[in-house]
């Protein structure tokens, strides 16, 4: 499935993906990462600083953001330049559900070599979690 | 208090040489949830004509985070961490991490400004390989929120 340079134009859609967050999932990233700030897995300390629940690392966000790109392109190494600004914090509360990112993106532009610009949306509870998310995307 | 300006276009680092790992990469893609074969198994990386297996393209925040927090953590530069939000983030590659990798990341204070009660401060990491070989920049925004 995996998608060629030659078969997409400007416009052409990624087929759009959800990917389910627990506090699980943050305890992983955390240790995989090196991140061990306490607002991404202690409730009582991310209250203590004003915050609505623990909430996911922007990075994480970020990471499930650059898999909906590589699983789109069959390839991790396939996404040359990658960039997000983080726009709301992702709330992840302690059930079974978590929280949910949905993502959508298309096709900027073609950008000729086998690169393609992705233009990426991401939303988590009706907010745009990512603003200015871009990848360049070298395709088969 | 406001971000000290003097720290504008200080370097940090390179620290000691990093090697990248296989199981490294393989425990990143597994707590991000990438399921790609050419992660874990060194053959269909071979295949696709990738050295070993390669790392996603936000596993460099590893390396990057580690070398800013050389100057987050500064005195002098007077980072209140507790009021820390990530602002922005990218990476550009010259090519994909892959295991066996022997890399340095270095960085550089690109800019900070103040704005009222706000500050911010953009470093920009730069991981090539310990024979000079370029292999990622990474930018990071972090924003200093109601510091006073």
């Amino acid at each position: 499935m995996t998608v060629k340079y030659a078969d997409v134009e400007k416009g052409t859609e990624l087929p759009a993906r959800s990917y389910r967050i627990t506090r699980l999932d943050l305890v992983k990233y955390a240790g995989a990462s090196g991140d061990f700030n306490v607002i991404h897995w202690n409730e009582r300390l991310a209250r203590s600083v004003g915050l609505p629940n623990v909430i996911a690392h922007g990075m994480f966000t970020m990471a499930q953001a650059g898999k909906f790109v590589t699983e789109w392109a069959g390839d991790p190494g396939a996404v040359l330049d990658f960039g997000v600004r983080f726009s709301a914090m992702v709330g992840v509360p302690d059930d079974e559900h978590g929280a949910t990112i949905e993502f959508s993106g298309k096709v900027l532009d073609k950008l000729g070599e086998n690169k393609v610009t992705v233009d990426i949306v991401a939303r988590a509870d009706g907010a745009k979690v990512l603003t200015r998310a871009r990848a360049v995307v070298r395709l088969p | 208090m406001a971000l000290n300006p003097e720290y504008v276009g200080r370097v940090f680092g390179p620290g000691e040489p990093y090697e990248v790992s296989r199981v490294k990469i393989a425990d990143f893609a597994d707590a991000i949830g990438e399921a790609s074969e050419l992660c874990r198994d060194k053959s269909a990386a071979l295949r696709a004509g990738y050295p070993d297996v390669i790392a996603p393209p936000t596993f460099v925040i590893v390396l990057s985070m580690a070398s800013a927090d050389v100057v987050n953590r500064d005195p002098g530069l007077g980072l209140d961490f507790s009021m820390v939000v990530h602002g922005e983030q990218s990476f550009s590659h010259s090519r994909p991490l892959h295991a066996g990798d022997m890399v340095l990341a270095t960085t550089t204070v690109e800019s900070i400004k103040t704005l009222g009660a706000m500050s911010m401060m953009v470093t920009s990491t730069d991981i090539s390989t310990t024979d000079g070989e370029h292999v990622c920049t990474a930018r990071s925004t972090l924003v200093e929120r109601g510091a006073s």
